[in-house]
């Protein structure tokens, strides 16, 4: 990590603006009551050109489906998701599906997202029959050179997913997802079911290929060792919720919100002296059926105070883009 | 290849095992001597036929001359035909073939469409109607189908003949019979196979490269859902025989499974032990072949030898 940061190209590539998600499931005996989950409720952040964008978060917070509503994968319950000026909870579902050239996903488990029973050149290729008018052979030829990028090797083209490992599954996923030349890739945990030394692997051609492409990127995960070496800006959710988002380096120094203080304090460090006092988070989390008043931490802040049980905090800008939502931010 | 022959190995001792239950149950459900004799026979008519017939031997040599007549295919004659029973069975093999078939043909026709309509629409009413049916038509013994189809086309509208066969129209109302059971229980079975499919990942990958939804449930979900179904029939076939018995005994319809239920009832052992065999042998093949069908389809297994 160099000082001389060089800071990502301003543009906005995609605006999210109170982007909500609520599922609702039937429960009971005879499923008469319904519940609502609040899967996404209420996100705003912008995703700058070029940049990659972490989002951590609990299992459950409602990364996966924020990642789905900005693939236009999954009607928002209300907000808008603005990407290169054009707002795609509006798009028809032609419009949905053009957009995929432009916003593709490498989903998490690189087992069950490949089709067992297609060859990788149909799987790599299926998009680019369907979006271009390359020919056969063309497809073929454009299929084994993203096979080279990725790592894999032309011999394998007629392979069947079964007969790779998870590390070269997930480069399947990668050539699938790069083949249509997107300008943005939201990767939902692309490495937590890949064998640690894989993991580092699948990282450096990520960042390799973002170079390469000039890729913008989302890349999901649960905590924040995993986005920290790919990430220029990182977004903490919390129950649906984002409680803190700011430049990569900045949040590691300076963590306003006590959840994202608690989650770098459970990070364990090499180095004794750099060694912070350990305040790992207390009870659990909150089932987001029915999350707490509020502000939706309050159960597990060491900080909260009577007002936290009452009144929910707004992300507010503290420092050049660092936003916080917290009545006490941590200085 | 070496898988099938391996497995064809396996068989062995499967029929072995079911030539000993055969024998036994025979020999437990009452004595065939009383049966064949008249009821004024005297002790010693009726001795000299155990006698002749080797039912006086002790049991492990009864079962090791059975057994030396079975592997030469010689299940004995029947009481009531007086001829070579695998014959009289196998004659009969055509005319149950026929209505298993076509009743496999209702099954299919009914079940894949319904059972992946209503995976692509659950929780729907349409859903909930098919569900129902198939319930229904699970619950609903054939005997009572049987009767109720001849009753309302056959007595009431006229439009297809009571019982028989000959004639394609002979066809109709047993093979609805046998394949609306069958149908039923195959309908949950694709259902929940299509909507495992369709909650998959690789779907969802496949929504995100862009393509339209009817094209993802097409060529991506139908592809994959489908290949149980090859498993889900094999495991019908057991059904579908049992089911042969009662309906080819309510429609007269000339098949093994009518006369076998004529052979237990005249205790004609001969044949009853010849159809087992025959019927065990069948059941064994549909799932062996079942098992090189789904090999064949799904390239995971294909693979892995
Ligand atoms: N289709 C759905 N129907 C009902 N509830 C859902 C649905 N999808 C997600 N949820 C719920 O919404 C919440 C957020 O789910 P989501 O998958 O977005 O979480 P996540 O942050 O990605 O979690 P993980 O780290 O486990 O992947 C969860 O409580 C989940 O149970
Ligand atoms: S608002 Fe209160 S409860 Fe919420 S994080 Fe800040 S101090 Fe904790
Ligand atoms: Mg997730």
């Amino acid at each position: 990590m160099t000082t001389a940061l060089k800071k990502p190209s301003r543009k906005v590539l995609m605006e999210v603006r109170g982007l909500k998600k609520h599922f609702e499931i039937k429960k009971g005996t005879f499923k008469k009551e319904i519940v609502e989950v609040k899967a996404v409720d209420g996100v705003d952040f912008e995703i700058y050109e070029g940049e990659t964008l972490g989002i951590v978060g609990e299992s459950g917070c409602g990364k996966s489906t924020t990642g789905e509503m900005l693939l236009g994968l999954l009607k928002p319950t209300e907000g808008t998701v603005k990407f290169m000026g054009k707002d795609l909870t509006k798009l028809n579902k032609k419009e949905l599906r053009e957009i995929r050239k432009d916003i593709q996903v490498i989903f998490q488990d690189p087992y069950s997202s490949l089709n067992p029973r297609m060859t990788v050149e149909q799987i790599i290729g299926e998009p680019l029959q369907l979006h271009t008018s390359m020919s056969k052979q063309e497809i073929r030829e454009e299929v084994i050179r993203l096979m080279k990028v990725v790592g894999l090797n032309e011999e394998q083209l007629k392979r069947y997913p079964h007969e790779f490992s998870g590390g070269q599954r997930q480069r399947i996923g990668i050539a699938r997802a790069l083949a249509l030349k997107p300008k943005l890739i939201i990767c939902d945990e692309p490495v937590s079911a890949l064998d640690v030394s894989i993991q580092a692997q699948i990282l450096n051609l990520l960042k390799k290929l973002q170079k390469e492409f000039n890729l913008t990127l989302v890349f999901i995960a649960h905590g924040l060792p995993a986005v920290r070496h790919i990430s220029d800006r990182i977004a903490v959710m919390y129950l649906g919720k984002i409680v803190e988002i700011a430049e990569r380096d900045e949040l590691f120094a300076n963590p306003k919100h006590p959840y994202t203080e608690a989650l770098l304090s459970s990070i364990p460090v090499d180095h004794p002296r750099l060694r912070r006092k350990r305040e790992p988070l207390k009870g659990d989390l909150p089932n987001p059926a029915n999350p707490p008043g509020g502000c939706p931490f309050h159960t597990r802040c060491p900080y909260a105070q009577e007002i936290c049980k009452t009144s929910a905090p707004e992300l507010k800008d503290y420092h050049e883009g660092h936003l916080a939502a917290c009545h006490f931010p941590i200085e | 290849m070496r898988y099938f022959i391996s497995n064809v190995i396996k068989i062995i001792p499967v029929l072995f095992l079911i030539s000993l239950i055969v024998f036994i149950l025979v020999r437990v459900t009452g004595d065939p001597v009383a049966l064949m004799l008249p009821e004024t026979a005297t002790d010693q008519e009726r001795e000299e036929l155990r006698e002749a017939l080797g039912l006086n031997d002790p049991l492990y040599i009864q079962y090791f001359n059975y057994m030396k007549d079975v592997l030469r295919g010689d299940f004995g004659d029947s009481l009531r035909y007086n001829q070579p029973a695998l014959g009289i069975v196998l004659e009969r093999l055509p005319a149950s073939f026929t209505l298993a078939l076509s009743s496999m043909a209702v099954a299919v026709l009914l079940s894949v469409p319904a059972g992946i309509y209503s995976a692509i629409k659950r929780n729907t009413f349409s859903d909930l109607i098919i569900t129902g049916a198939s319930v229904l038509g699970k619950a609903m013994p054939n005997f009572w189908v049987g009767i109720m189809l001849i009753l309302l086309f056959s007595v009431n509208l006229g439009i297809f003949p009571v019982s028989g066969s000959g004639t394609l129209a002979h066809l109709v109302l047993p093979s609805i019979t046998l394949g609306t059971g069958i149908a039923a229980e195959m309908t949950r079975l694709i259902r929940s196979s299509m909507l495992e499919v369709l909650n998959s990942e690789y779907i969802r990958t496949a929504r995100s490269k862009g393509l339209h939804e009817a094209f993802v449930i097409n060529k991506h979900a139908l592809r994959n859902a489908l290949i149980p179904v090859v498993t889900i029939m094999a495991l019908q076939t057991s059904t579908l025989i049992g089911g042969t018995l009662i309906t080819e005994t309510v429609f007269s319809w000339p098949g093994m499974g009518q006369l076998l239920v004529q052979a237990v009832n005249l205790r004609d052992m001969a044949v009853v032990q010849a159809a087992t065999f025959i019927i065990a042998i069948l059941v064994i093949l549909s799932n062996l072949t079942a098992d090189l069908v789904y090999r064949y389809l799904d390239p995971r297994i294909k693979y892995e030898d």
